[in-house]
């Protein structure tokens, strides 16, 4: 491909997803009061994040060991009361820890 | 406006582990557009503009097959559809009182990641924190894609594998903690992450590309513990 094919398609595809995001905050400027659609918009991150988190992150790191161990202490870490960051730097530690034992 | 700016501080804080995930995701994704001859500035530009990982990979193959306008507008809104879905959620996130140009930007940074850690703020979110999170995680996603692009293989096989599961440990930052605090939203994640499993081994339906998985279970669950259990105003704010 030339390099003005490159940037042309690199250019389409940056405003096609940026459509795609920016559309819902188009539309939907004020509050809705429906109160199905409230309730379904607010456990859509949950569910979401929790389809995208398993078993995805059992395939994520080198071994499907490792990847167990980060969710187990990740979601020890969660329950503890740790925070964003800490959660994520635990989970990172125990797959590093445990590659190296593996 | 103190406490914009610590709002802003704490987004740096909370995109730190964002970067550090998306340097490792970014960078693989760095190396493949390096194989289609795709140069640094090239990567950056579309790491900078799309911001998706799965996105990202797709587009690079499309350029890569010299793919048409059409092909690569229809891949490009079907990989990248959950975003609308999170932009949804997102809209009714903000206070109806914050201006067009501050969602529009927020749409911007509408990833998973940087969409979950929105959402689980309390209350409104402010999409200055938003913003915050995605000057850090946004630099690192970019910043990976270029290196990956020029420096090739050197990052060490077990700190990328290290690094990649930030993220994954990040989401689960998100749902734990309300999952601990009511019975319903633990029962709700588990149904989630069992449903997930079986979509991804069962026959037939493993075919199903992983977007479109996220996006059926989303609005599948989503949809009957709206039903079960509407959410009452208190619980909301």
């Amino acid at each position: 491909m030339s390099d003005r094919r490159i940037y042309l398609s690199i250019f389409i595809m940056i405003l096609t997803v940026y459509a795609i995001r920016v559309t819902p905050f188009l539309i939907f400027r004020k509050e809705i009061k429906n109160k199905w659609i409230r309730s379904f918009l607010y456990y859509v991150p949950y569910v979401t994040l929790a389809v995208m988190t398993f078993p995805a992150i059992l395939s994520s790191t080198s071994s499907v060991i490792s990847g167990a161990i980060a969710l187990a202490v990740g979601i020890a870490a969660a329950l503890i009361g740790g925070d964003l960051f800490t959660v994520a730097i635990c989970a990172c530690i125990a797959v590093f820890l445990s590659e190296l034992i593996i | 406006m103190d406490s914009k700016r610590k709002l802003f501080l704490k987004g740096l804080r909370d995109g730190i582990p964002i970067a550090l995930g998306y340097l490792a995701v970014a960078f693989t994704l760095g190396i493949t557009a390096a194989n289609i001859n795709m140069n640094a500035f090239q990567s950056f530009l579309m790491s900078f503009g799309m911001l998706a990982s799965a996105g990202e990979y797709a587009a690079i193959v499309l350029i890569g097959s010299a793919a048409g306008v059409a092909e690569m507008i229809a891949t490009t809104l079907i990989i990248n559809l959950r975003y609308f879905l999170m932009s949804c959620s997102l809209s009714q996130k903000v206070s109806p009182d914050e201006p067009l140009w501050k969602r529009m930007l927020l749409a911007w940074f509408v990833t998973d990641e940087l969409f979950g850690i929105s959402s689980a703020v309390e209350g409104y979110l402010d999409p200055v924190y938003t913003y915050g999170a995605a000057a850090v995680s946004v630099t690192g996603w970019c910043l990976g894609t270029v290196l990956g692009v020029i420096v090739g293989d050197i990052l060490p096989v077990r700190l990328a594998s290290a690094m990649s599961v930030a993220l994954y440990g990040m989401f689960l930052a998100i749902i734990i903690p309300p999952a601990r605090k009511s019975r319903f939203m633990a029962l709700l994640i588990i149904a989630s992450m069992a449903s997930s499993f079986v979509f991804s081994k069962a026959p037939v339906i493993s075919g199903i590309s992983e977007g479109f998985r996220i996006i059926i279970l989303t609005v599948v669950i989503a949809g009957i513990a709206a039903y079960l259990r509407p959410v009452e105003e208190a619980e909301r704010e």
